[in-house]
Parts: C-alpha cells; structure tokens; sequence
C-alpha cells in the first residue's frame, strides 16, 4: 500500500528559512518565545488557553501539552512569534485563567529545546542506494521500524534539523514525514524555580520564590 | 479526636472529618438527594435569596426541586433569558451579592451570550446555571444541544460541566468562589439532565476557599506602596481617576479617606460613578469620551496619575499616544493583567484596594492642592457656561434630557438607584445624575448593551427593595427587552421607567451628523405608544412633551405605589457634548459641534 503513495514534494527553499529558530529579533521586535504553562489537568482548559492567541489573531507556531513532573500538573508549551511586550500580556492573560498555576515566557537562548521527526521510506531505496544510509548516520537518525516495504527513521532537533534530512530524503522517496511541537527545558539549572523567581520580582504573587502548590494534591478543593 | 491526637501521625483531611467543621452545611448531609437538590442546597447555603430564570425542557428536574424550595428561594419568572441575566446583574450591582440565573439547554443558554460578555467585561458576579441534554445525547445534536461551554468560554471568568451529581456541591462551591473573589465575574454552570435527576449520597455542602491555581488578591508590595506614596507626595498636580474596583472592592470609606488626606482631586469613569458622592468636595467630574471638560483636559497636565480600580478603557483614554505621556502613572488593580495592558505604570500597586488605599493613606502626607483643584473648578465653570447651563436650565424649546435629570436630581435628593440603558440618555445620566450612596449607578459600561435597562432595573430593586429604583432609558433601548414589562406585571416589582424619547437612535444619530456628513442612515426609529404597551400590562404611565408638566410628571411616577411607565418627549436632535472624539486625545475634547 505505500507504493501507491507519491512521495511528498517540499519547496527547496524551505531550509534556508528553517533557520528562523536561531533568529534575532526582526526589525517590526518580533522573534520567537516559548511560553511555559503549568496547568491544572482540566476539559476546555486548552480551549481556554487557545482562544487567548485566536482572539489577538496571534498564531500558535506549535503547541504541546503533557503531565509535567508534578503529579496532577499539567504543562503547555506553546511557540508564537510575537514582541517582549505581547509575549507579556499573553502570559498575565493566560495566568488570569482560574485553572492556570503559572505561565512564563523564555526567548530561544534561555531555553534548550527539541522536535522530534518521523520519516518513513521506502526499503528498497535504502538498501540500494548506499547514500542514504550515510545521510541517515549524519542527520543522526535511529530506525524505529524496518519492514520489507518501508523503514521508520526519527530524529530529534531544532527544525532546521529535522528540515534539513526531509530535503536529503526527498529525492529518494520520502513516503510519509511527521513532526512533533516543540519540548523546550530552561537553561538555567534551577530551572522552573530560578524563572519562577525572576517572574515573581516582576509578578503580584508570594515573594515565596518556589510555587507552594506544585505537588500537592491535597491542595486541590474537593469535597 | 482532638484530645487523643498521636502526634507522628501524619495529620489528613478526609471528607468526613471536615462534616464535622462548623462552616458546613448540614442540612440533608448523609441522605441521598438528587442533583437537583444538591443545586438548591449549594443556594441556601450560599446565601441566595432570589433566582432570575426561565424554564425549558433540560432545566425541568431543576425547576421540579423548586417547587419545594420556593418559601426559601424566591424566582423571579423572566420574559427572555437576556432579561434574566441582565436582572441578575442589576441584582448583584444593587446588593453586591452574586446573582443568579437558571436557563435551559440551547436556546435558552444562547439567549445569556449577551448577558455574559456584559458581565464579563463589567466584573458583575454571577452564577448562572442552564440545563443540558443527558450526558449520552452529548454531541449528538440532540435537541435543544448546544455546546453551551464553547460559546461561552471567552465570555465567562470560569465554566463547567457536570455530568456527574456527585460533583454538584464542590463545582457549585467554586462556581460562587469564583464569581465573588479576586475581580469579580460570570459563571456559568452546565448541568446535563441525568445529573440533575441522579440520586447520590449527600455529605453536606463546604464553601470553598481556595482553589490552589488560582489567586483572588495579589500579594501587596510595600516597596511599591512606598514608591507611589513617595511620588504622590513629590507630586504638584497629582490626580487620582477611579473606577468600579472602590466599589467591588468595598472600599468608598478607604478611598475617601485616601483623596482627603492628599487633598487630591478625584474623577470617575462611567462604573466608578456613585462610589464618590457627586458633590464631594474633591468629586471634579466625569472622564471620557463625553465626560466633564476639566478631568479631560487636566489628565494631560498633572504630573502623578493615580488610577484605582479602573482598566484605560479607550473611552476614557481616547487616543492612547495622546494620553497623560507627561505623568508618572500609580495603578491600583485587583488583576494584574490590567497593568501595563493600556496605559504604562511607573509604580503597579496591585492588590485588593482595600488593603492598599489604606496602606497609601498612612504614607501621604496631608495636602490640599488648593490651586490645583481650582484649575478644574476654572475649566467646569467654562463647560457650565458652553454646555451645562443650557442643557439644564433651557428657557425655549423642546424639553433637553439634562433638564430631566435637574428635576429628576431635586425630587429624589441623590438617593435613588439609577439605572440606565445606553446611549445619549445614559452618558447624560450619568453626568448629570447626582449620588449620595455607592452601587446606585447600575449601566452597561464596557460591552455598550442596548436592551440592559429594564430588566437590569428589576433585577436592581430585588437587590435593594428598600431603595427608589428609575430606570433611564431611551426609545431604542426600552424597544429591545420591553418584554420584561411582563416580569413587573408578574411579580408586582416596584420599578419606575423613565424613557426619554427622542424618536432617534440619538448617538448613532450624532455620530452620523458629526462624522459622516448628516446622512442619517437608519437611526429614525418608530415608538409605540408606550403608556398604552404599558397599560396593556397593567402598568400605570403617562406622556408629557411640555416643560410644564416634567415636575408634576415625575413626582406622579415617583410617589406612584407601584410601577409606573414615564415617557418624556425630547428634543428630537440634541447632542451630548462635551466629547473626544475618535482618534483624538483627552485634551482635544470639544464642547460644541463649531469646535470640530
């Protein structure tokens, strides 16, 4: 059945603007920020999160939400491409939200952060063709899946990266391409705690730098 | 339990240990009742005497649990579902209770859109409740389903659906702590019919009080009380501008106190009106779009700008490039998310302004700002002479709306609620209405509701059953929800409806004459005859277009046991000014149609 899919074309210009990740900010203050959120775990909270960006008409890049390392606690991270001074106002908007702990924001240098990729490829063109087997190694990517029809290779990295080996693989039949949003760890190596700090110094909260709730089940109301 | 406490025991809170806490109410706990039930618990237990709504066929084990209930809930049977809520809202502006609010599934929680957005954006605490299909018919466009919690999400502080009948007490606890804390707000609660008709184990109802992602009061600074005490006191022109936070925040004695120690002049917006009598001393008037002539132009010459309780909205700000740039800017806000979102602050006092007037006000030094103050006095004197005299004491002519409200001013000495709709008769209402209380201006402020007069005046006098109760309202408006003349009929409310007609949508109309070369398109709006529409539901009324009869006509519809239905004709084409217009700053207000 994959046979029959046509490979996918991509516009060979992309990579060369995959590099906006890295990029300072342009000339109108936009550059990109990664918003952090730690959320309660709640139906209708990411409408309500999503709807803060529609309503500006401010476009998500990417967003990801998971169980953060505090049970119960749920983390978003979302990517726009805004100025200092929006980027701000999103954040307090968001954080006005009752179900919202904590919402902060980080340029591309404070912050490490991933994408991870899934490529699928025809194995007959792999085995045949020995340069694709070196263009694997040097994108660093691991085979998830091999079977007689097609191979599963993921990477992860910046999108310039992941980009970069979708142009490799494109002349050889590139059958299907996922990527993943964007996972971003802050730098610092306090990491939230350290940021909640700074935030607060800027921020109506407790001048308890650490937030008192994260891990405490018990806080939740309930009857 | 407490004497035989073992201390390396690790110290838990279950459900049953905090039954036994004093706060909990007990009534029916340990029973099996209903979801429905439960609702009308949660009531009681809130402290809700009165209930707007309508019923419908989602909402109906609801209202079926009524019918035992209603020695201890009053409801109020509204004509619309928009008149409930805005009744909600006129309750809860009149009383500073949450008010609340029954619909049923699809239209008729549709029908609270309006209702929501305007508390929404005026801070109006609420806690409305509408019915839904059975939870197993969700998404199946069953009938009358709507995805009540979608379309009302931007439009409310918090919302939730339940499913469950065992969740009832705790979502309705959070649903009330919610809506009254930090800055107030709408919240809606969805009720799928089967948790309404569920039987469950009932423990008893807990009032929440806390919710651990959420934070009602910010943390007040004392660094930052100092700063902005610093700067009010370095300050030659300092001018404090407030809006309804003194109010919600329950604070009028603080505030008060706060402007007369500092001797510092004090100019409201349109949802601050009352907070302030009108005629303190350091009361100098109205800010925006057509408010008075002296806090609009001094905004861009005093050199500490004291906001309280108030958000920049653009029809106070007018252009914003233009706004107070010479100022050094002190932001008293419960919500963080109103500072720096307008107007830049130099000093962001965040905090409940209760706690921070106070706070403020021992670090000021006593001034009085003699010479500043008159600078306003000298400015209002001008708008008295251009605008106010003649808008008030007109000799010739069509009765003004001004005039109305002078006379209105004489006969109830400041001390009825007014309530407005929106339009020329509420900007001039508002300018010219004179308060002695806080909460007696109840007005559709930040979302311009058209429709909100009447049924936020019914809703208004069941909050505040003791007090005179006028609503304003002009020929567009009343035309908009004048089926709640129904609600009156119903339930005999007491509730004097003032309309001042001028066979116009009178701003639309101003703004096409001033803007857009006279071309007076669709603003020309046909009335009824509205004593007869009144009499029809057996409210008493009258009409008058003669400058004679507008004393003896208001004090009729004043002293009047009951309702009573006023209409005053005015003339047909005035403008209210003075006004900023679009696009210009508050120190380009004018104060005649020449100055454009």
């Amino acid at each position: 059945m994959s046979h029959t899919l046509a490979p996918i074309q991509y516009a060979p210009t992309a990579l060369e603007g995959g590099a906006a990740s890295a990029a300072p900010p342009s000339l109108d203050g936009k550059q990109e920020y990664t918003i952090t959120v730690y959320t309660e775990n709640q139906v209708g909270l990411l409408n309500r999160i999503a709807i803060i960006f529609s309503r500006r008409k401010i476009n998500i890049e990417s967003l990801n939400t998971s169980p953060s390392e505090a049970e119960g606690i749920h983390r978003f991270t979302i990517v726009i491409n805004e100025t200092e001074d929006v980027v701000k106002k999103l954040c307090r908007q968001i954080e006005k939200q009752v179900e919202v702990l904590k919402a902060y924001f980080n340029t591309n240098e404070e912050i490490v952060w991933q994408e991870l990729a899934l490529y699928k490829v025809p194995t007959d063109v792999i085995t045949e063709k020995v340069i694709v087997e070196r263009l694997l190694r040097q994108f660093g990517a691991r085979a998830v899946v091999i079977r007689q029809d097609y191979i599963i290779f993921e990477t992860t990295g910046h999108r310039q990266e992941t980009e970069g080996l979708i142009h490799a693989l494109a002349p050889y039949g590139l059958i299907e391409f996922v990527r993943s949003a964007r996972v971003a760890i802050i730098k610092a190596s306090s990491g939230f705690h350290d940021k909640l700090r700074e935030f607060e110094a800027y921020q109506p909260a407790n001048d308890v730098s650490q937030n008192e709730f994260l891990g405490k089940r018990s806080e939740v109301f309930s009857m | 339990m407490e004497s035989t406490l073992i201390i390396d025991e690790p110290k838990t809170v279950t459900n049953h240990s905090s039954l036994a806490d004093a706060s909990v109410w007990n009534n029916k706990a340990g029973t099996t009742i209903s979801g429905s039930q439960a609702v009308l618990e949660a009531f009681i237990a809130e402290g809700v005497d009165t209930i707007f709504g309508y019923p419908g066929g989602a909402i109906m084990p609801i209202y079926d649990a009524l019918y035992d209930y209603h020695d201890k809930l009053k409801h109020v049977l509204v004509r619309h579902e928009q008149g409930g809520i805005h009744a909600g809202q006129g309750y809860a502006r009149s009383s500073g209770k949450v008010g609340v609010v029954f619909a049923t599934s699809g239209p008729g929680a549709t029908n609270l859109v309006t209702g929501l957005a305007d508390a929404m954006i005026d801070s109006t605490p609420l806690v409305c409740v509408t019915g839904q299909v059975f939870a197993h018919l969700l998404g199946t466009d069953a009938f009358q389903e709507v995805d009540v919690i979608n379309i009302t999400t931007p439009v409310t502080k918090w919302n939730y659906q339940i499913t469950d009948a065992a969740e009832i007490p705790q979502i309705m606890a959070k649903a009330f702590f919610i809506a009254r804390t930090g800055r107030p707000g709408p919240v809606l609660i969805d009720i799928a019919k089967n948790a309404q008709l569920q039987k469950f184990d009932y423990k008893g109802y807990l009032p929440c009080n806390h919710i651990r992602s959420y934070r009602p009061k910010p943390i007040v600074r004392q660094s930052y009380v100092e700063q902005a005490a610093a700067l009010i006191n370095e300050a030659k022109k300092p001018f404090v501008i407030f809006g309804q936070g003194v109010i919600l925040g329950e604070a009028e004695l603080e505030f008060k106190a706060f402007i007369e120690k500092g001797g510092l002049p004090a100019a409201w917006t349109i949802l601050g009106l009352s907070a302030l009598p009108t005629d303190h001393p350091q009361n100098v008037g109205m800010l925006g779009m057509h408010g008075n002539y002296g806090p609009n132009v001094l905004t861009n010459e005093c050199d500490v700008l004291i906001a309280v309780g108030m958000r920049f909205d653009d029809r106070v700000t007018g252009r914003l490039d233009k706004y107070a740039k010479q100022a050094k800017v002190i932001h008293l806000d419960i919500d963080p998310s109103e500072i720096d979102k307008n107007v830049k602050t130099t000093v962001p006092l965040w905090g409940d302004c209760k706690e921070t007037l106070p706070l403020l006000t021992q670090l000021i030094q006593p001034a009085k700002h003699t010479d500043w103050i008159k600078q306003f006095r000298d400015l209002g004197q001008k708008e008295t002479d251009k605008v106010i005299h003649k808008e008030l004491n007109p000799a010739i002519g069509e009765i003004t709306m001004g005039e109305v409200m002078r006379v209105l001013n004489e006969l109830t000495g400041g001390n009825a609620i007014i309530v407005t709709d929106v339009g020329q008769h509420q900007m001039v209402a508002c300018r010219y209405a004179k308060f002695n209380e806080s909460k007696s201006n109840i007005t559709s402020g930040g979302a311009g509701t058209m429709g909100f007069g009447l049924p936020a005046a019914i809703g208004a006098k069941f909050g505040a059953p003791d007090r005179t109760v006028v609503a304003i309202i002009g020929d567009g408006g009343i035309q908009m929800t004048i089926q709640e003349l129904g609600t009156i009929m119903q339930t005999g409310v007491d509730v004097k409806i003032l309309i001042l007609n001028n066979r116009f949508l009178g701003m639309v109309r101003q703004w096409q004459q001033l803007f857009h070369d006279k071309r007076y398109s669709f603003v020309d709006i046909q009335s009824p005859d509205y004593v007869m529409v009144a009499k029809a539901y057996r409210i008493e009324g009258s009409s008058i277009d003669q400058r004679t009869d507008l004393k003896a006509a208001l004090e009729t519809m004043l002293h009047h046991p009951n309702s009573y239905l006023l209409e005053v004709m005015v003339a047909k084409e005035d403008n209210v000014f003075p006004m900023v217009p679009q696009g210009r700053g508050v120190s380009e207000i004018i104060l005649s149609k020449e100055e454009l």
